[in-house]
This record gives structure tokens, C-alpha cells and sequence, in this order.
């Protein structure tokens, strides 16, 4: 018996929750990247439960798709991170504040 | 169309000639300052050969300009000029290289400064003669960017101060003006099926009562802010006060004369029925500009906020005449508008030269100046006796027929108005009583470190002279900037027969048929008009291309 | 005719010259050439007279149109000159008793480091003056109404290092544009009604019934508020006092003999419309000798020997303004121009003794002074005798004739209040004489007798003074009266021998008090002097009119004026200040949302994400 899809969708719901309250919660900019990296797998997951439901593989080749931009975004945002962190010794997300009013 | 294009001729030569200025290095200040003076003179020039081409007699539009310019929207270029814009237009080119004459001597920044006064002289000109509201508008927010660029550029203490009081004061009244531009332009659409920004067939339109008096009030909102009237008159004394002396001059000769212009031209030229619904407020508020100014005045210790008070006075005078609206008194008006140009102008002028010499405009540090520069104190007495309305002088023509056509309708006002003879006298006598007369003040002596308010404080001077040395009269190039002026005050005051028989007919157009449209106000004066002050009552389409 | 418009523009030309090349005139060439153009006026206007007087009665009149000067509409004004006998007596008196007190000036000025610039403003004055005797319409005499307050500004305050000499022309100033500005409203009402401007056309509108008497009056009523401040009567007199600031010729010519009776050539001129209006007329008299008994009595209480010249120059004028409002126009014009006589030779006596005793002007400072100064001692006590009105000085026929006016006309009131004055005037002019030029020295130094160039013109004053009586020696039948035109007096008048013979007994009673308080030695004024002190001090100050006027409107005035700039300051533009700082409150709230923290932006983010989405999501359902 096929495991329902909302199972997927649950878990899936989870996991992007948790990555959300993360990126808005934590301070350290890498934890920060690896909630937004649990959201965007969270999407996968949900990509997947679809494509096995509808039978066809739209939704794995989304996935793909994700995972590709995922990495070329993690790549950027680590050289961002890193030259910050070589600037001002800090991976804290509240100290690059200057635009503040 | 017509041969010569002489409206955009004279408006545009200007910025040209500014355009040529920033060829030139910004170090290079003997070029920069003698090349604006050849295109102010040249321009000068060019509105002579302008006046020459105009017809003494005939009410219309002459010269007109009509071009297409952005067909989609509407927007047509029109310039046209008639008897009351040709003095205005010639003052503006009159006083503009007595302004770079005044400046001879800036220190900082020359090409940029004198580019700011070719473009203000460009978009002023413009203003005067545009026919389309929204090539109006243009020219009249433009003429708000180079002021504001003199002011805060080369202005005095507070000049940062001044310059953005001024810029937004001015631009807040003018949003109105938008507003109300753009609903005509809409109301067109529906009402002759053609959106237009046209001004000649505006006024033929008819339009709704009430709307029609709201639309006079929001044009009323920029213009009165320009002129000014009280209570929106506070950015004046601060704007004049710390401008350059040729910046004020400029400021309150030509840019004051653009609110008053907007005034006739659009508040009384396009919603003549709302004018006589608010006129009893404009009067009232003409008088009470006539009495405050005048009497704030007489309080001023800062030379150049006491004529700067004055100017709001006199202004005053201005409104009363347009809204009185006989002929005598609209004439007057547009005379009193030529003619207070020059004559508050040159006071600023000398203003301008007595604080370069003594190193502060606040009067209760000088004295006894008539004794050691008596040929200035002379010069000072004389623009003064103009201002104050002397007979033979040119303000008591106009004054007088202001007075005259208000009383003719509404004696009160003129009453009132009156007393501003002997208040300007009080203000004006007591001022160069203070500075002129008395025993010698040795100027700088009085010097305690700290100066009395910002009033007192020496601005950053334009003159060479150390103005602790000793006190010099005249020198040349003061000279030929005075005598041009008292030249001009003295004919306009004896003589002002070709000025008045050129702007009476469009006067008595405005007067007679654009409010006789409402209601027959002076009966007597309008029958047996000739046809020729008929103006352009049948307005003719635009045809197919612009030539 | 073409001679006409010469008469102004002569001196106008010498002025011009003096004012723009003052400094290339040598010496005291810059005199001679104004006193030359004055003369020249002079010559001119005999001329005219003589031009005149060869036309028939009833149509002498010449006029010269010289341009166009305002049109608008059906508003014309032009710049023309006219000669009617009215006009050509005052041009006459203005040159010809100028061209005096300029030779005198010769002298009295001579050494001034600023002497041209002084024959400068003396011949624009003149211009001036001429321009408003000469004017045939009513804004061309405003043009030389202002124009000769402008001089007498300028003149006032020659000596402008002295800050009294400057006050004094500044207030002469002030208070004189009071009284231009209600005129100016009496030019515009007289437009109202006529549609035009010019005296022939509005005096012949003046008779006819549309024109109400409730308009005559109040246009009168403006014009008597013009000439009160130009011919300094009440109240707008304050300024004449002040104005002795100015040099000795200058008093004399300016504030005594013409500037001064502009205001009375104003009423006489527009009589056509002024005697429409009863009331007003009497309200003219009224005004001119209350002013007169107020000037009279203030004279008796000044010390210094200008303030009385000008106190009374004040009462004088308010007999000719009183004559005047009788309806006797050429009695008030027979003592202008007599009074123009004898108040310039007063004057210049007063100059004389000022420039002998080196500008000594308090009386207490002199005395006995016709022994050191013979020659201006006698010249004094001429004019003092005919301002007295002893006959057969030329002030007996001209002051009596106004005064007997009012008797003749019945208005017995009125004739008892010009003899009150009358009687002051003896009194005063006497006190001021024993005093001066009796009695014990008093002065210091050695006092010298004027130059020639200054006598001269005394002496052909005085002269004047003694004859110029000739011209109306009766009010109804002597030249002048048939000249400018005589009075009809009612069948049922008392005597004119009656009314002169109380006069010249008031006269003969001033004098012989004065001569008995001052003069005689049997009381010791000096001494009284202090002890009625307290009577003393307010008729010097002119009953404090001057002073109250200063508080009221000098005061208070700067403190409202003061209260209005405040005001404009701190609400007007608060106001805008207001605005401002509201723009600002309302900005500083708004940019709280700029935190700068990463972590507020993403959740706006989430915020804007979950909006869209619902959105879509609401829309497709």
C-alpha cells in the first residue's frame, strides 16, 4: 500500500517550518545558510511526494533544478560570508547593521 | 506662420550663451564674466528688435509661436506675447546684465554662477510668454533650480537655510498649480472633445461654476506664494536677505513679477467669473499685504529685510490693481509691476554696495555716511524717493492709477492702500536717516566680536575693497550700473506714455472681455471698444503641421 | 503761450547744472548763477503779467500744453502750464521774493563747504513751486505739492551731521504725507465726479446740481486735511517749529513765504468747489483761526528767536486760511503776499543777528542790540510794525483786511477770534523785539552788520514792507481785490473805518503791553519769568501737542509695529516652522522600519511571500 502523499507533504511542512524559524531566529549567518538550505530541501521533498503521486517526473527534474540552484547559491553566499567574516571578524548577522536609520 | 521666430529667439539665446560659458575653463574668470555680459547685452538687444516687431495698439497675442510638440498628449509649444508680457519680458532682459554687472566681482565658482543666471534669465523668459500651461509649468519650476543654486551657492550665513525654505515653500504652492493644470487639461477633453493645455482655448471654454473656483484656487496657491501675499510671504525676507545682491534683484524684480503675471494671465484670463466671486478676499488680502509689509518693514534693522518688506508691500499694490479690475487700475498695475522692478531692484543694488563697503546690511551700525560717500547717499536718496511714490518718479504713475481704478470701484481699499504713502515714507526716511545723516559712524568701530543676531553679520562680500579700509563713493562699473536705472526711472516717470499705450489694450481686453464674460462690471468704459482692443476673441484651430 | 513753461523750467536747469557739476563752481559762482535763473523766472512772469493785464477782465487766462503726460483709457492727464492772474501773483511772489532771499544767501552761506549743492536744492524748490501755482490740473500741482516737501526735506536737513537738523527733516517729511495722502484722495474723489482733472473743466462741473453738496464737502474737507499739513495748521503743524533747523534763507524762503502758503493757493484755487459746501467753508475758517490763537499764544512763550518766526508763520497762514473759508480770497492772497514781504524780512533780520552774534538764537542771549546792529534793528522793527498791523504798513491793510472780513460778513464770532489773534500777534512780535534789540546787553562778543550782498535784499524788503500795502489798501476796490477778483460784501456791514480803527487800537494795546512788560523797565521780566514758569513751559511746547503726538504715535507706533513683526516672526512663519517639524516627527516615526537587520528584511520577505500567496490563492478559489 503506497504510503499517502500527505505524510510527504507533513514532513515536508515541517522541515521548511523549521528552516524558516531558523533563518529568522538565528544569528550566526552559516546556520543562517542552513536553514535556508533545510527550506529549499524541504521543497525538494515535496516535489518528489508530487512526483510519485502524479506518476510522472516533472517533479524530479524540479528537484533537480532546485538542488542546482542551491549549490550555486550556497557557493555565493559562503564568498560573501567569508569575506565578511575576514572584515569584521564577526559571522554575526546583527553587526552588518549600517543601513539602519 | 511668422518669419523670425523672436520668442524663442530671445528665450532660448540665453541658455545658449550659458551653454557656451561651460566651454570655457572654470578658472578663466575675466572670460566667463565678460562673456555673460555680452549675452545679457546681446539678449537685451534681441528684445528691443522684439519690441520694435510688436504692434502699440493691438490687444491679442503678436509674435505668436505655435508648434506641435508632443502630439499625443496634447502639448503644443505656443509663445505669444501681448501689452502686458512685453514689459515684463524687457525688464527681465534689462536688469540681467545689471545683475552680472553687480557681480562682477564673484570670487567662488564663477562659470557655474553666471550659468545659473543665464538659465534663470532663459526660464523666466520663458514663463512670460508661454501660451501652453503645461510649457508654463515647465519654465516655471525651471526658473525654481537656478535660483535655488544662487542662493545656496552664493548666499549669506543662512543661506542653506533660505535657499531650501524657499525651494519647497515654492514647489508646495506649485503642486497645486499641477493639479489644477492637469484637471484642465482632462475637463478639455470632455468638454470641446480636445484635451489641451492651450491657454487661448481655455478661456473660451466654459466651464462648470464651482469647479471653476476651485481651479482659481489652486492656481491661486502657486502664484500667491510667488508673489507674495500675506500669510505665505515668510520665505521672502530670508531668500532676500541672504541671496547675492544680484540674486535678490533678479528675485524680486523679475520672479515676483512672474506670481503677479500667473495672477492676470491665468487666474484672471481663464476663470473670470471665479475672479469676481473671490474678489473682495484677494483685495483683502492685497491691503493687508500693502499695510504689513509696510509696517513690518519699519521694524526691520537688516537693510536688505526692511526693502525686502517693502518689496511685499508694494506688491501688494500689484494684486489690488488686478483684482480691482478697471482698466486704469490693471494698467496701473502692470506699470507698478515694470516699475517696482526697478526701482526696489536698484535699492538692493545700493544696498548691495553700502554693505560691501561697510562689511554689514544692520543700519544701527552705520551712520553719517551721506558726509563721506555722498554720491552713493544721493543715488540711495533718490531710488528711495522713486519707491516711496515721489511724483516725477516712476512708482507714482503707476501707484497713482492704481489708487485711482481701486477707488473707482471699491473706495475702502483704496483708502486704505493710501496709508501706505506715508508708512513707506516713515520706513524708508527713518532707514536712510539712521545710515546717511548724524555724525560719522567710523565704520568697523562698533566692531564687538559678536555681532547682534544673524542680521548683523557680514555676508561673504563681492567687493575687492577691504571693507575696513576706507569708505570709496562710486567707482565706474557702479556707475554704469546706477545710471541705466535712473535713467530708466526718471522717463518712465516723466514719460511713460509709450510704456502705457502698449500695455492698455490687453489690459482693457482682460478688463472688458474676459470679465464682461461674467459680469458687465464698468459699463462706460468698455462701449466704444475698437476692434483692434477686441484682442482675439475667434480662436482659430491649430492646423495640420506646425509651420 | 510758449513763455509759460520757461518760468519753472529756468530754475529746474540750474539745478540740474548745480546738482550733477556742484564741485566745478568756484567760490560763490554757484549763487549768482541760481539767483541769475531765479531772476530770469522773475523777469519772465512780469512779462506774463504785463501780457495779462492787456486782456479783458473775464477771459485772462494763458495756457501752454507742453505733452502728454498719463493716459489710460479715458484718463488723461497732461503737463500744462497755465497763467491767470492767481497763479501769476504767486509765481510773482515765489520769484520775486526768492530771487531776494537768494542773494541773501550769497552771503549767509558763503564758506559752506556744501554751497552749491545748497543753490541746487533752493532752485528745485523753486521749479517746484512753480510747477504748482503754475499747474492747470490738479495732478500736476500734486506733482509740485510732493515735490516741494521733497525739497524742504532736503533743505531742512542740510546740516545733516546735526541729528536735530535731520529729525526735523524727517518729521517735516512724515507729518506733511499725511496730509499729501487724504489730498491725494480728494484728487481721485474729484475724478470720481468729473472725469477729468483739470481746474477749467471741473470748476465749471463744480456749479451743477449733480454734483451733491455731501461730495463738495467731504472733497473740501480732504483738501483742508492737504493744506493743514503743508501749511502747517492744526493739527498736522508740528513739524514748522522743528523745521527752523534748516538755514535762516531757507526758513524764510520756504517756511514763510511760499511752501507754507501752498496750502492756502489750494483752497483759494478750488473754491468753486469748496464754496459748495457751507459747512466745509466754515469749518476752514474755523480751523484757520483756532490755529491762529494757538500759534499766537504758543509764540509768546519761545525763547528762541526762530520759534517765534515760525509760530507765527503758523498764525499767519491761519488768518489766510481763515480769510479764505470766509469766502474772501483775495484778502487771504493780499496777505500772503504781504505777509510773504515782511516774514521774509523778519527772517532775514533773524538770519542777520544769528550770523552777527555767531549762531546765537536764544533771546535771553541777546539784547540791546540796536545800538551794535543799527541797520538790522530798523529793518526788524519795520516788518515787526507791519505784522503788528500799524498802519499804514502794508500788514495793516493785508491782516486787518482778512480779520475785518469776518465783521464785515456779520459773523461777529468769528471776527472777535481774528482779533484775539490779531491782538497776539502784537504781543509776541513786541516781546520778541524788546527783548532782542532793547533793554540791557545780554550777549556776549562783538556782533558785526550783515555784508552787502546780504543787506540789499533786506532793504528792498523792507521797502515792500512799507508800500505793498498799495495793493489793497480796500478790500473792495483796490488792485489786488479787483485783480484776483473782490468780495461782495452785504449792504448792511458795519464800516470798514470802524472795524480798521478797532484793529489798529488792538495793535497799538499788544504793543504797548508788550513795551510795558519787556520794554519800559518798570517790571522785572527776567524774574517773572521764573516765577510763572509753569505758564511759560507749556506755551513753549506748543501745549504739549507735539510731544503727545510723539508718544502716541511715535511710541506707540513702534511698539505695535514691534508687536506685528513679532508676531510675523514667531506665528506667521512658526507656521511654516510648524509644518516642517511635522514632516520631520512623521519622517522619524516612518524610518524605524529601516532596522538594517538581515534577519527584519527576511522576514518582510516571508511576510510579502505569504501575502501573494494568499492572494493568488483567494483569487483562484
Amino acid at each position: 500500500m503506497k504510503t499517502p502523499t500527505e505524510w510527504y507533504l507533513i514532513v515536508s511542512a515541517l522541515l521548511f517550518t523549521i528552516g524558516t524559524v531558523g533563518v529568522l531566529v538565528r544569528r550566526n549567518a552559516l546556520v543562517i545558510f542552513m536553514s535556508i538550505e533545510l527550506q529549499l530541501n524541504a521543497v525538494n521533498l515535496t516535489l518528489v511526494a508530487f512526483s510519485r503521486q502524479w506518476g510522472n517526473l516533472v517533479g524530479q527534474v524540479l528537484a533537480f533544478f532546485s538542488m542546482t540552484v542551491a549549490a550555486a547559491e550556497v557557493v555565493v553566499g559562503l564568498a560573501i560570508i567569508v569575506a565578511l567574516y575576514r572584515k569584521r571578524g564577526t559571522a554575526n548577522v546583527d553587526d552588518a547593521n549600517l543601513l539602519r536609520w | 506662420m511668422i518669419g523670425f521666430p523672436w520668442l524663442t529667439v530671445v528665450t532660448f539665446a540665453p541658455l545658449a550663451g550659458g551653454v557656451l560659458l561651460l566651454a570655457v575653463p572654470r578658472t578663466a574668470r575675466n572670460v566667463l564674466r565678460w562673456w555673460a555680459l555680452v549675452v545679457s547685452l546681446a539678449v537685451f538687444g534681441l528684445s528691443i528688435g522684439m519690441l520694435a516687431q510688436f504692434h502699440t495698439g493691438l490687444a491679442g497675442y503678436q509674435l505668436v509661436e505655435d508648434v506641435r510638440w508632443i502630439p499625443s498628449l496634447g502639448v503644443n509649444y505656443t509663445m505669444g506675447i501681448d501689452g502686458i508680457s512685453l514689459f515684463m519680458v524687457l525688464l527681465t532682459t534689462f536688469l540681467t546684465p545689471i545683475a552680472v554687472l553687480a557681480s562682477w566681482n564673484v570670487e567662488r565658482e564663477p562659470r557655474a554662477y553666471f550659468f545659473a543666471f543665464l538659465l534663470l534669465e532663459t526660464a523666466t523668459i520663458g514663463a512670460f510668454l508661454a501660451l501652453d500651461l503645461l510649457l508654463f509649468f515647465f519654465f516655471f519650476e525651471g526658473l525654481l533650480f537656478p535660483m535655488y543654486l544662487i542662493v545656496g551657492g552664493w548666499g549669506g550665513r543662512r543661506r542653506a537655510y533660505a535657499a531650501v525654505k524657499f525651494f519647497i515653500y515654492t514647489m508646495a504652492g506649485s503642486a497645486f498649480l499641477l493639479l489644477g493644470i492637469l484637471f484642465l487639461y482632462f475637463l478639455a477633453g470632455s468638454a470641446i472633445g480636445h484635451s489641451t493645455f492651450d491657454i487661448r482655448r481655455l478661456a473660451a471654454m466654459p466651464i462648470a461654476t464651482t469647479t471653476a473656483h476651485w481651479l482659481f484656487l489652486a492656481f491661486l496657491a502657486a502664484f500667491a506664494v510667488k508673489v507674495p501675499l500675506v500669510p505665505v510671504h515668510t520665505w521672502l525676507p530670508d531668500a532676500y536677505a541672504e541671496a547675492p545682491v544680484a540674486g535678490t534683484l533678479l528675485l524680486a524684480s523679475v520672479l515676483a513679477k512672474v506670481g503677479a503675471y500667473g495672477l492676470i494671465r491665468f487666474n484672471l484670463g481663464l476663470f473670470p467669473e471665479a475672479a469676481l466671486y473671490f474678489r473682495t478676499l484677494m483685495l483683502v488680502l492685497a491691503v493687508i499685504a500693502i499695510v504689513y509689509g509696510a509696517i513690518v518693514a519699519i521694524t526691520q534693522t537688516d537693510a536688505k529685510r526692511l526693502v525686502a518688506y517693502s518689496s511685499v508691500s508694494h506688491l501688494g499694490f500689484v494684486v489690488l490693481g488686478t483684482f480691482a479690475l478697471t482698466l486704469q487700475s490693471l494698467s496701473g498695475g502692470v506699470l507698478y509691476m515694470v516699475n517696482h522692478g526697478l526701482s526696489t531692484g536698484a535699492l538692493f543694488l545700493v544696498v548691495g554696495m553700502l554693505a560691501d563697503r561697510i562689511g554689514t546690511r544692520d543700519i544701527r551700525r552705520m551712520g553719517g555716511l551721506a558726509a563721506r560717500i555722498p554720491i552713493l547717499a544721493g543715488v540711495m536718496l533718490f531710488f528711495g524717493l522713486a519707491s516711496i511714490g515721489l511724483p516725477g518718479l516712476n512708482n507714482f504713475v503707476s501707484e497713482f492709477l492704481v489708487i485711482l481704478g481701486t477707488f473707482v470701484t471699491t473706495k475702502p481699499y483704496a483708502v486704505v492702500a493710501v496709508t501706505a504713502l506715508v508708512l513707506s515714507a516713515i520706513y524708508f526716511l527713518w532707514a536712510y536717516q539712521r545710515m546717511m545723516h548724524g555724525p560719522p559712524v567710523i565704520a568697523g568701530a562698533s566692531d564687538d566680536g559678536g555681532g547682534e543676531g544673524e542680521e548683523a553679520a557680514p555676508e561673504p562680500s563681492f567687493a575687492r575693497e577691504d571693507h575696513r579700509g576706507p569708505l570709496r563713493d562710486l567707482t565706474a562699473r557702479e556707475y554704469l550700473i546706477v545710471v541705466p536705472l535712473i535713467a530708466a526711472i526718471l522717463f518712465l516717470g516723466l514719460y511713460p506714455k509709450p510704456v502705457l499705450s502698449r500695455i492698455n489694450p490687453s489690459a482693457q481686453r482682460v478688463v472688458c472681455v474676459e470679465t464682461i464674460q461674467a459680469k458687465r462690471l464698468q459699463p462706460g468704459q468698455c462701449a466704444g471698444l475698437p476692434a483692434s482692443a477686441q484682442g482675439w476673441t475667434s480662436y482659430t484651430p491649430l492646423s495640420g503641421s506646425g509651420g | 503761450m510758449g513763455l509759460i513753461p520757461y518760468v519753472p523750467l529756468i530754475p529746474l536747469a540750474a539745478a540740474v547744472i548745480l546738482l550733477l557739476t556742484g564741485k566745478l563752481w568756484r567760490g560763490r559762482s554757484a549763487g549768482w548763477l541760481a539767483t541769475a535763473a531765479i531772476a530770469a523766472s522773475f523777469a519772465l512772469a512780469v512779462a506774463l503779467l504785463v501780457k495779462l493785464d492787456a486782456m479783458p477782465a473775464a477771459h485772462r487766462e494763458l495756457a501752454h500744453h507742453v505733452y502728454e503726460w498719463i493716459t489710460v483709457g479715458t484718463f488723461t492727464v497732461g503737463v500744462t502750464f497755465q497763467a491767470d492772474p492767481l497763479s501769476i501773483v504767486m509765481a510773482l511772489t515765489v520769484t520775486g521774493i526768492g530771487s531776494l532771499i537768494f542773494l541773501y544767501s550769497i552771503g549767509y552761506m558763503d564758506g559752506d563747504e556744501r554751497f552749491p549743492r545748497y543753490f541746487a536744492y533752493l532752485s528745485l524748490f523753486v521749479f517746484f513751486m512753480l510747477t504748482l501755482v503754475l499747474a492747470d490740473n490738479f495732478l500736476l500741482l500734486y506733482v509740485g505739492w510732493e515735490g516741494v516737501g521733497l525739497c524742504s526735506y532736503l533743505l531742512i536737513g542740510f546740516w545733516f551731521e546735526r541729528a536735530s537738523a535731520a529729525n526735523a527733516a524727517k518729521k517735516a517729511f512724515i507729518v506733511t504725507r499725511i496730509g499729501d495722502a487724504a489730498f491725494l484722495i480728494g484728487i481721485v474723489l474729484v475724478w470720481t465726479h468729473f472725469h477729468t482733472l483739470e481746474f477749467a473743466a471741473v470748476f465749471a462741473g463744480a456749479g451743477s446740481t449733480a454734483f451733491t453738496t455731501r461730495s463738495a464737502t467731504v472733497i473740501a474737507l480732504l483738501f483742508l486735511a492737504g493744506a493743514a499739513g503743508k501749511s502747517a495748521q492744526l493739527p498736522l503743524h508740528t513739524w514748522l517749529p522743528d523745521a527752523m533747523e534748516g538755514p535762516t534763507p531757507v526758513s524764510a524762503l520756504i517756511h514763510a513765504a511760499t511752501m507754507v502758503t501752498a496750502g492756502v493757493y489750494l483752497i483759494v484755487r478750488s473754491l468753486p468747489i469748496i464754496e459748495r459746501s457751507p459747512d466745509a467753508m466754515t469749518t476752514i475758517a474755523i480751523l484757520g483761526v483756532v490755529t491762529s490763537i494757538y500759534a499766537g499764544f504758543s509764540a509768546i512763550g519761545q525763547d528762541d528767536i526762530k520759534r517765534v518766526l515760525a509760530y507765527s508763520t503758523i498764525s499767519q497762514v491761519g488768518l489766510m486760511i481763515f480769510a479764505a473759508g470766509l469766502g474772501d480770497p483775495s484778502a487771504a492772497i493780499f496777505l500772503l503776499v504781504a505777509h510773504a514781504f515782511f516774514k521774509a524780512l523778519l527772517f532775514l533780520s533773524a538770519g542777520s543777528v544769528i550770523h552777527g552774534l555767531h549762531d546765537e538764537q536764544d533771546m535771553m542771549r541777546m539784547g540791546g542790540l540796536r545800538k551794535a546792529m543799527p541797520f538790522t534793528a530798523v529793518a526788524w522793527i519795520i516788518g515787526a510794525l507791519a505784522i503788528a498791523g500799524v498802519p499804514p504798513l502794508s500788514g495793516f491793510f493785508a491782516k486787518d483786511e482778512a480779520v475785518a472780513a469776518a465783521g464785515l460778513l456779520g459773523r461777529d464770532g468769528l471776527w472777535i477770534c481774528g482779533l484775539i489773534a490779531s491782538f497776539l500777534t502784537a504781543v509776541y512780535m513786541g516781546r520778541a523785539t524788546f527783548m532782542v534789540f532793547f533793554g540791557a546787553p545780554r550777549y556776549e562778543g562783538e556782533p558785526h552788520e550783515p555784508a552787502p550782498v546780504m543787506r540789499v535784499p533786506m532793504g528792498v524788503l523792507a521797502f515792500g514792507t512799507l508800500f505793498a500795502g498799495l495793493l489793497g489798501v480796500s478790500p473792495t476796490t483796490g488792485i489786488l481785490p479787483t485783480y484776483l477778483g473782490a468780495p461782495v460784501f452785504p449792504s448792511n456791514a458795519p464800516s470798514e473805518f470802524v472795524l480798521d480803527t478797532i484793529a489798529v487800537v488792538l495793535a497799538l494795546l499788544g504793543l504797548g503791553l508788550a513795551w510795558f512788560a519787556y520794554g519800559s523797565g518798570r517790571i522785572d521780566w527776567v524774574a517773572l519769568r521764573v516765577r510763572f514758569a509753569w505758564v511759560k513751559r507749556p506755551l513753549q511746547r506748543g501745549l504739549y501737542v507735539d510731544d503727545a503726538y510723539g508718544l502716541v504715535l511715535g511710541d506707540g507706533g513702534k511698539l505695535a509695529a514691534a508687536a506685528l513683526a513679532a508676531f510675523d516672526r514667531s506665528w506667521v512663519d512658526g507656521l511654516v516652522g510648524l509644518v516642517a517639524h511635522a514632516t520631520e516627527s512623521l519622517a522619524s516615526v516612518g524610518r524605524r522600519l529601516q532596522t538594517g537587520l538581515v534577519r527584519t528584511y527576511a522576514a518582510a520577505f516571508l511576510l510579502g511571500a505569504v501575502c501573494v500567496l494568499w492572494f493568488l490563492v483567494l483569487r483562484a478559489t
